[in-house]
């Protein structure tokens, strides 16, 4: 047999049919939908009269509009296109029979999350949603990609999805990473070498000691922002710490299927004279703590660098680039430790995980907000919400004068109530910096939970590692 | 789904690289459940103030491009989310094609579900379009699906690379999920076969 990559041997698991042109039908085990790209779906099945082929392998939560604050079971707290969304999913989910996780219910919280918090998520399974940040899934093993409403419908109706193949991309990260550094660090620093447009046409796989080293907590980071690279997919091979993290979860196998799953889960890795049509080599000691200048996540830089100056770009980038400082209300020259914020965000499907409020409380210990600062933690699940206040961590956000928030999307994309004002400047754990995201001219600098933690301490963005 | 044959349109200049969809059509307009009526939002942040009223150096807002039907645009257009709300404000202002270097992966295949085409030059026959574009309402751009060519106001002529399938749903308005129900014996055969496979799926 020919060598193979990850990408390639569960893409071979998958392709239910393939025309003489290469056009494959590719089978879909797990489909998660959320609010906001899901209404069209349904309402096309509806008028042609079909059902959801699968709606075992069918997983909804509401997460992109729900209010986070704490007292959401108020129905006034959302706003009235919201709650049509919300309530077009309560329908939906109990018209077409699929498992579905309300508001209302710990288990909720941002799809990407609660995936694999409930074993949805498995090694080796073919995992869609209508969210670019589907690839988070990839952590596992997974070949996860997000998708539009016209294939959500696709796959309602059909379970498959019309595919063409992508390319195999390796990106390596070796060594190990140096202490303040992160997760959220490596996938950043490899979009700042790669580009926005890098991965586009490729399946991005991680490996190297670097990403060894990280929990499943740190992959799922790391593929998350698989699409800020422009990748369909970001893929980790499974390991023991994947078969771990994944065993006892409720819709894990059991007993004799777990052995016959975890048996096969083992072959899934990339055979060491693979075809790698793109490979990107990173030194896990040269990556350092992050932050984000301009507008597009490719605008990455160590804390310890300055705003470059636009013509240090080549073609359409300069012209990008005195957009994005003027936006962000920057200088060529200023260094980015120089940069005043009054906004934390701490959460979402990048950073919204135990672990990374772990490290965010780690700096906030005995410490506190700067004076006037606005600082909100969302954990990105209400079982991470209740692990994190059975660990003591809630109280030291709460202690430090962060607000302490109820599960959701939140401030990574501003659907919901929680936005900045015009001209206000976050120090967020998202994954997109792009004009108005986090609302109108609010002004985003992506970073790790505990660069996050430091800014809020300073003030300003802040090298975690002084404060370590 | 709208055929697409043969278009003869203004173009309209976008030389920003890196479009995202948040630019094409802010989350504020995702609240939508229907496809239609997203186009007098599309570029809702660059094309309004915060008042609504139009910002006229925005290039949709210029009397020569009010009827654009195909944009040209910078490098990696629709990078970002997967909300297909971009490809429907697209369509819905009446823009059918859009030409850049390169398209992000799920705006691209997006665009073939609602009767856009998005088209793929290297960089310096995209620039010639540009030029073409930055000269208004006179220049027209011919595209002609079949012969997968796009000629500019000055007859100058390019071919470009499109995967078959697309071209082909896409010429004759194709309902993907209609051409896969087709097929549902062998996603039957696949289904039951994996099943007993991988029992835990």
């Amino acid at each position: 047999m020919s060598p193979k990559t990850l990408y390639d041997k569960i893409w071979d698991a998958h392709v239910a049919h393939e025309a003489e042109d290469g056009t494959c039908l590719l089978y879909i085990d797990r489909h998660l939908v959320h609010e906001v790209t899901s209404p069209q779906a349904f309402e096309g099945l509806r008028m042609a009269g079909r059902k959801v082929r699968a709606p075992e392998k069918t997983i909804a939560v509401p997460d992109h509009n729900v209010p986070t604050t704490l007292d959401r079971a108020n129905a006034e707290t959302m706003t009235e296109d919201s709650r049509i969304q919300v309530d077009a999913l309560d329908k939906n989910a109990k018209e077409f029979g699929i498992h579905y996780y309300p508001v209302s219910d710990v288990r909720q919280g941002i799809v990407h999350i609660v995936g694999p918090e409930q074993g949805w998520t498995l090694p080796g399974m073919t995992v869609v949603c209508g969210d670019s940040h589907t690839a988070t899934h990839g952590a596992f093993g997974a070949l996860a990609h997000g998708i539009g409403t016209s294939e959500v419908e696709h796959v309602l109706a059909t379970q498959t999805l019309i595919q063409k193949k992508s390319k195999n991309m390796k990106v390596e990260i070796t060594g190990h990473l140096r202490p303040g550094v992160t997760a959220k660090d490596i996938t950043m620093s490899v979009i700042g070498e790669t580009g926005t447009a890098g991965g586009t046409g490729y399946v991005i796989e991680y490996c190297g000691t670097a990403i060894q080293d990280l929990s499943m907590e740190g992959r799922m980071t790391v593929c998350n922002m698989a699409i800020e690279g422009g990748a369909r997919a970001g893929l980790i091979a499974p390991d023991q710490k994947t078969f771990d993290y994944c065993k006892g979860r409720p819709h894990a196998p059991k007993g004799a299927e777990w052995e016959a799953a975890q048996a096969w889960w083992e072959t899934l890795y990339s055979d060491d004279d693979a075809h790698w049509d793109k490979v990107v080599t990173l030194k896990g000691e040269d990556i350092a703590p992050s932050v984000t200048w301009g507008t597009s996540p490719e605008d990455v830089l160590p804390i310890t660098a300055t705003v470059p100056s636009p013509d240090s770009f080549q073609g359409g980038k300069v012209e990008a680039a005195q957009r994005s400082i003027d936006y962000m209300g920057l200088s060529a020259g200023q260094k980015l430790t120089d940069i005043e914020i009054d906004t934390v965000f701490i959460g979402s499907c990048t950073n919204g995980r135990i672990e990374d409020l772990r490290a965010a409380a780690e700096i906030l210990k005995g410490k506190k907000v700067k004076d006037g600062m606005r600082a909100m933690v969302v954990p990105g699940s209400g079982l991470v919400r209740a692990q994190a206040e059975e660990e003591g961590l809630a109280d030291i956000f709460k202690d430090a004068g962060f607000e302490w928030r109820m599960a959701g999307c939140s401030m990574c994309l501003a659907m919901n109530p929680d936005q900045l004002a015009e001209g206000e400047r976050c120090a967020s754990t998202s994954n997109r910096n792009f004009e108005g995201r986090q609302g109108y001219k609010g002004r985003t600098h992506l970073v790790s939970p505990a660069m996050a933690a430091a800014a809020a301490v300073t003030g300003k963005l802040t090298d975690v590692r002084d404060l370590m | 789904m709208q055929k697409f044959d043969k278009l003869s349109g203004i173009a309209a200049p976008m030389p920003l690289v890196n479009i995202d969809t948040d630019m094409i059509i802010p989350k504020v307009f995702l609240k939508t459940i229907k496809r239609s009526g997203l186009g007098v939002n599309l570029f809702d942040e660059m094309r309004y103030d915060r008042q609504g009223n139009e910002l006229p150096d925005f290039v949709l807002n210029q009397p020569a491009y009010r009827e654009a039907s195909i944009l040209v645009a910078g490098d990696n257009f629709g990078c970002g989310s997967s909300r297909e709300h971009a490809p429907w404000a697209i369509a819905d202002f009446g823009i059918r094609c859009v030409i850049s270097t390169s398209f992000a992966d799920i705006f691209y295949n997006n665009c073939f579900k609602n009767g856009i085409l998005p088209i793929v030059l290297p960089e310096d026959q995209r620039d010639v379009l540009m030029k073409d574009a930055e000269k208004g309402a006179n220049a027209r751009i011919e595209v002609d699906l079949e012969a997968q060519t796009v000629t500019s106001s000055d007859g100058e002529t390019f071919t470009f690379d499109l995967d078959p399938f697309k071209k082909h749903c896409l010429m004759n308005g194709l309902d993907d999920i209609g051409l896969t129900m087709e097929k549902s014996a062998a996603i039957d055969a696949f289904e039951g076969q994996v099943s007993a496979q991988r029992p835990w799926v």
